[in-house]
Order: C-alpha cells, then structure tokens, then sequence
C-alpha cells in the first residue's frame, strides 16, 4: 500500500466524518450487549441453550457479551485501519 | 527516538522463540515439581520452589532489561507489538481480586456478580474506540502530559496527577496487601514478611527497566497466571463431565445447582432468606445498581492511568488499536473462566457439605476453617469435634449441614479447587505462583504509573525543565522506590479501610479523567477552562459522595438530603434513618463500618461504589457549558487535534530522549 497521503481539508473531514460514524456505530452495539440485552435476563433465561443448558439469560452476561466485545475490536481495528487507508492517513508499513 | 540500541530488536524479533521456550520451560519446572512431590518431597518446600524460581524469573528479566534512556524507560521505546502489549495489558489489569477474589464473587452473588465481569471486560471497547490510539499518536509519557498540552500549561497536569495519585496507590496497597496474603498463605510466612517479600519481587521487576522491565515481566507473568488459573479447572472439568472445556460444561452444573436449590428449600436444608437462586438476578443489586457498576467499572477502565500508559508502548497507531482487541482477548480467558470456579465450587458444597452429617464433612474444609476462611455453625471449623460442639450450642440444630449454617470466605474458591478435585499439591503450588503473578504484575503497573506522574510530570515538567537525563531517570527510581515502600508499609498495617476503598479507584478515574480526555480529542472546541472546570466538578462531586457516604454519612443525612438505600429484594431501606439520626453516634465522622449509617446512605438509592455515575455526567455537563461560554481553543490548538485524529505522521509531542 503506498497511498500518497492527500492532505486536503475536504479529504480530512471526510476522514474524521467517516471514523465518527464508525464510532457511534461499534457504541451502540457496545451499549446493545453491555446494558440492554441483559435488561430482558428474566425472560431470556426461560430459555434453555441446548445440549449445553445455560439459561440465555445468563449465557449473555457470563460469555456471550464478552464474546462479543472481543469480536468488536479486532472488527473496529480492521474497519478504522481501512477508513484511515482509503484517506491516505494510515502509518506507513 | 526512531533509533533503538541493536540489540533490543534483536529482542524484538526473537519474541515468539523467546516466550516460546519460557512457556515450555515452566511447564517442564512444573512437572519436575510433581515429580519431586511424589518422591515425598514436603509441601512446604514444594511451596518454597514454586515462588522462588518464579520471582527468579521475573527478577532477571527485570535485570536483562534494565535501561539508561529516557523513553525506554517511561514507554518501552515504543517498540512492543500488538499481541504481546495485549499480554502485558491482561497481567497490569488482572489484579489479585481478579485471580482469587472474582470467582467468590460470583459463587456468592450468583447473577449479580456478573455485573463486575461485563464491567471489567466492555470497557476496552470505549478504551480502543475513543481514547487509546489517539493518546498513542499524540505521543505522550503520561496521561496528565495530555492534559497539560491540551489544556494549557501546568495547572491541568497537576489536576491530572491529583487524579491519578488518587485512583492509582490505594490500589496499588490493596496489590502489595494480595501479594503479602498469598504469600503468608503458601508459604507460612509472617504476613509482614510476606509483605515486604512481595515488596522485593515487585520492584526487581520495574526499578532498573521502567516501563520496558515491567513490560516484558508482565508478559511472563501473564503466561504464569493464565497456566495457572486454567489448569485446575480444565481437569475438574474432565473429571467431571468428561470435557476438558469448563466453559462449556459448567452449564451443567448450573443446572444441578438449580434443581439442589429447589430441593434445598423443600427439605428445610436452606431458609427463603439464606439462598439467593444462582441464576436470578437482582437479589444482591438493585436493577440501577447492577447497571450502574457496570457502567462505572467499564468507563473507569477506560480512564485508570495505568491501563492507558499501556497503549504508549506500541510501535503505531495501528498497532495500538489492534493491541486492544489483544488485550481484551486475553482478560476475557481469564473472565469467562471465572464463573465456572464458581459453579463448580457451589454445586460441591450444594451436595457435598450442605445436607451431610456433621460427622461426615469433607476433610478439605478443615484445612480453609483453621485458617478461618470458613465457619460452621458461627465457629470456624478447625476439625470435626469443633464443628459438633459449635452446632450442638446452635437451638434445635438437626445434626445436617444446613445453608444458613455454613459461611465461606470468597478467597476459598479458587485456591480450594486443586482439593477439591482431589488433585496434588503442586497444582495448589501452581495457583499460588499464578495470583502472586497476577498481584506483581498490577502492582508494578500502577507503581510505575505513579512513579511516573511524580518524576516526569511533577518533577521534570514543573519544577526542574532543564534537568538531564541521568538526573532524571535516577529522580524515576528513587521515586518509585519510595511509593513502593510507602505502600508497603501500608499494606503491612492491614489497613481495612484502603483495602474497602480499592473500588473506589474506578469512580474516581471515571469521574475525573474520562470526561476530559475523550472531549480533548471528539471536540475541538474544548476549551482549558473548560476542561479544568470539568475535572474539579467531576472529580469533586463523586469524591464527596464517596467520602460522605462512607466516613460522613449522619451529615449526608442532616444536611445534603440522602436517605437510605433500599434492600433488592424487599424494596425496603436498609436502614431505619429516623431511628438512626437519634442514635448518639448519628453524626459521628470517619465511623468503622459497624457504624448503622456508613455506607447505608445515599441519592437515588445509589451505591457508593457507583458514585462515578453523579460525578462524570456534571463532569460532561461543566465541560460543554463553560466551553462554549469561554474564547475558542486557538487555531493552532485545533490544527493539532487534526494531527491527534490522524494515525500517519509524527507524534504531536515531541520528547528530548
């Protein structure tokens, strides 16, 4: 990859709209799984995972949401690392 | 600052082989340990070994990595990459409550306990997200380095090290106090000895290297930790389902614990009010308090110090992003393990001690119960004929182990496991060098991080600019080696009150850092005035909620409208306040916890642990309002927030090395 780095005023606010958006969007889905799925932890553990009979309630707040999280990052990392390539800001190799 | 001596990347390159062989070495040191056991060798020296080659280990990488440049010594020379930052980041932010305590927690709280592993894990989304690469880019020592540049000069950086001072060294005690306890426990020291022993192990690790020694024994301390906390219950797994996956199996036992409970109440072996079902949720937290903690303890994470000086270290920008998720991955090894100890644990003293004969305990408890980690019946239960006599005085005891009967000490958990499943000692041997790890390593980070506020920032940008290099890294070391022995001392005190306040670090940070910080690099028109308004009124208002609550709580009641919080389940106050206020004691100051009102009291029904969530919404609030009615930030100001935003290019601050 070797992307002049094109320095312009319009190219870097469409840089900065672009990883904005990028982080209002990974903030929500922080927030879905840190706070609202385990608002509805008493319905959702009527619900049995098969074979390994977690209640899914408490599936969501001991793994799932964690599992998650981590997914998120390294999703966020790529797509930011790919925002930044495209405006000619990422780090050189 | 591009160049680096040879032989550090050198380092760099062998990483993978170097940490490789280390990995395979320790697992040879374990089993020659089995071995020696089975030849007889006495569990004490099992202990010895265990704890003398693993701090061995730390104490030469430590030396090996020992440095005379300045920015080796505060950030490793820039030059950790990603996926081993992620495994120093796991053993900094892994602490001793996290190896030893978390699963008690959870075995304790059931549901509940929950709230701390997502509050302790989501918050390094918002770290990678809005915070971590951007302090990477803008090129900092320390994090009150940004605040002094972002807002103008040295009275936000001496709020930034009150900040960090306040929310980093109560618990660093509380590590140094793990250290001494795990110590003391394993190997029969005096626990004073222990301390100051755990002293020695934490600073061969960081006083000769900085940041590059803690950097590279967190590493292998992690690897220790992680070896540790698993085994143990990879093989009670196996043993008991057949699958060496606890996480996947413990759904079983969760299971079991349910249907035990129900039977448990039927057969009058437990009472309503002694059982809190595992799986229910909202009987030890209120549903705000749940989701307040964790939102204290996520957004705390992304604001204690010592977790962000982490991501100074990486080679890019890039790097540092990706070192997130590293990181992330790493801790969550150890959290979603974490229930599982507790589900285990629970379901054997479900149907093992509960409902048995008196006569016919288990003898690992004995064990626990002499050192007075579990009692029965109110006694501690030393051995059997202790045990029948403390229930016999017990009114219409039936003879069985009953639920309300039992009392066990959150520490037992984990380090019972190991006798548990039947295993040899040398596993227990094991997770004691894993949570004396895990304590090392947090303890070096958040020295390090105060150590480093005081000499960079205190030291060399406020009162002596122009001091050279050898003066400073030298001011580095004597400074660190003063907090630590000053926390040691501390710890050696067994200082309940710090030990309680330990908490209160991720409210603290919250409150007085977050704000702050995300604003500096999201909102350009931040104003200094504005920010240093912020901190004060953030940082100050759940300061004085945490401190009245606690230590002026007939005050709060008098004077500032608290009343009492509220019991989860019943909805009733915990406290008869009307009662209370005429009690003589009401409006005494620094009361001990028996004290009716401490911690009792508040707004909202609101925890005090949670206090962050009052002090950072006004933190946000003040920000924005004195921002927007003071002169805009300068056009260069702004022009370098430009820089922060963008990962290509220089670092905005540049240090003399």
């Amino acid at each position: 990859m070797s992307v002049e780095p094109v320095s312009t005023p319009e190219n870097d606010r469409d840089h900065w709209r672009k990883t904005t958006r990028l982080m209002f969007g990974h903030l929500a889905v922080w927030f879905v799984f840190g706070y609202v799925i385990h608002m509805f932890v008493i319905p959702l553990n009527k619900i049995t995972i098969p074979v390994l009979n977690f209640p899914l309630g408490f599936y969501m707040a001991a793994q799932g949401s964690l599992i998650v999280f981590v997914v998120m990052l390294f999703v966020f990392a790529w797509q930011q690392d790919k925002i930044d390539r495209d405006h000619g800001v990422a780090e050189d190799e | 600052m591009a160049t680096q001596a040879s032989g550090s990347s050198d380092f760099i390159k062998n990483l993978g082989k170097i940490y490789g062989f280390y990995t395979g070495g320790f697992f040879l040191f374990v089993i020659a340990l089995a071995l020696l056991e089975q030849v007889g060798v006495p569990n004490r020296i099992l202990g010895y070994l265990f704890v003398f080659f693993t701090i061995a280990v730390y104490a030469i990488i430590g030396i090996m990595s020992r440095t005379a440049q300045v920015s080796e010594y505060y950030v490793a020379g820039r030059s950790v990459p990603a996926f081993y930052n992620g495994m120093a980041t796991g053993a900094d932010w892994m602490s001793a409550a996290s190896f030893v305590g978390m699963a008690g927690t959870l075995f304790l709280l059931g549901y509940d306990g929950l709230a701390w592993v997502l509050g302790w894990t989501g918050g390094y989304v918002l770290v990678a997200i809005l915070i971590g690469p951007y302090l990477r880019k803008f090129g900092a020592y320390t994090v009150p380095d940004f605040m002094s540049f972002r807002y103008g000069g040295n009275f936000a950086r001496m709020l930034g090290v009150i900040v960090l001072v306040c929310c980093s060294f109560t618990y660093v005690t509380a590590q140094i106090y793990g250290t001494g306890l795990i110590a003391s426990r394993f190997l029969g020291m005096q626990f004073e000895i222990a301390v100051f022993a755990g002293l020695f192990g934490i600073l061969v690790c960081s006083l000769l290297g900085g940041m590059r020694a803690v950097t590279w024994t967190q590493v292998a301390q992690y690897i220790v930790l992680i070896v540790a906390y698993l085994t143990p219950i990879v093989i009670l797994s196996y043993q008991k389902f057949g699958i060496p996956i606890p996480q996947l199996t413990y759904g079983n036992a969760i299971m079991d614990i349910t249907a035990r409970e129900q039977q448990m109440l039927q057969t009058g072996l437990a009472t309503a009010a002694a059982l809190k079902p595992h799986i229910q949720p909202f009987t030890s937290y209120t549903p705000l308090n749940f989701f307040a903690i964790i939102f204290c303890m996520m957004i705390g994470t992304a604001s204690l110090p010592h977790i962000l000086m982490r991501y100074f270290t990486t080679p890019s920008v890039r790097q540092a992003r990706l070192s997130v998720g590293w990181s992330l991955l790493f801790i969550f090894l150890l959290y979603f393990s974490a229930p599982a100890y507790a589900a285990f644990s629970k379901l054997e003293v479900y149907t093992e001690i509960i409902g048995r004969d008196l006569t016919a305990i288990r003898p690992w408890l004995f064990n626990w119960g002499e050192l007075g980690l579990i009692q029965i019946c109110g006694k501690n239960a030393t051995n059997i004929d202790a045990v029948l006599a403390a229930c016999k005085a017990v009114a219409g005891h039936p003879g069985v182990v009953r639920l309300q009967d039992f009392v066990i000490n959150t520490d037992v958990i984990v380090l019972s496991t190991p006798e548990i499943a039947g295993l040899p000692y040398v596993i227990s041997g094991l997770v004691a060098a894993g949570g004396l790890a895990a304590a090392l390593s947090t303890a070096d980070g958040l020295l390090l991080a105060i150590a480093n506020a005081l000499s960079h920032d205190v030291y060399y940008k406020m009162l002596d600019p122009n001091a050279p290099t050898a003066r400073r890294l030298i001011v580095a070391r004597v400074l660190l080696l003063v907090v630590a022995v000053f926390a040691a001392y501390l710890a050696s005190t067994k200082p309940a009150d710090i030990l309680a306040m330990v908490g209160w670090a991720f409210s603290l940070a919250m409150a007085g850092n977050f704000p702050a910080l995300t604003m500096g690099v999201w909102w350009k028109r931040t104003t200094s005035a504005g920010a240093i308004a912020g901190i004060i009124a953030g940082f100050g208002l759940c300061l004085f909620y945490l401190l009245v609550t606690r230590y002026f709580p007939g005050y709060g009641v008098a004077y500032f409208g608290m009343t009492s919080n509220l019991n989860p389940v019943t909805g009733a106050p915990l406290v008869d306040i009307a009662k209370a206020m005429t009690m003589p004691n009401a409006m005494e100051v620094w009361p001990t916890l028996a004290h009716p009102l401490a911690n009792k009291v508040g707004w909202f029904n609101l925890n005090n642990i949670a206090a962050g969530l009052l002090g950072m919404p006004l933190g946000f609030l003040v920000i924005i309002v004195v921002s927007l009615l003071t002169k805009a930030p300068s056009a260069e100001m702004q022009s370098l927030i430009d820089e922060i935003r963008k990962p290509r290019g220089r670092t905005v601050l540049q240090e003399k090395t």
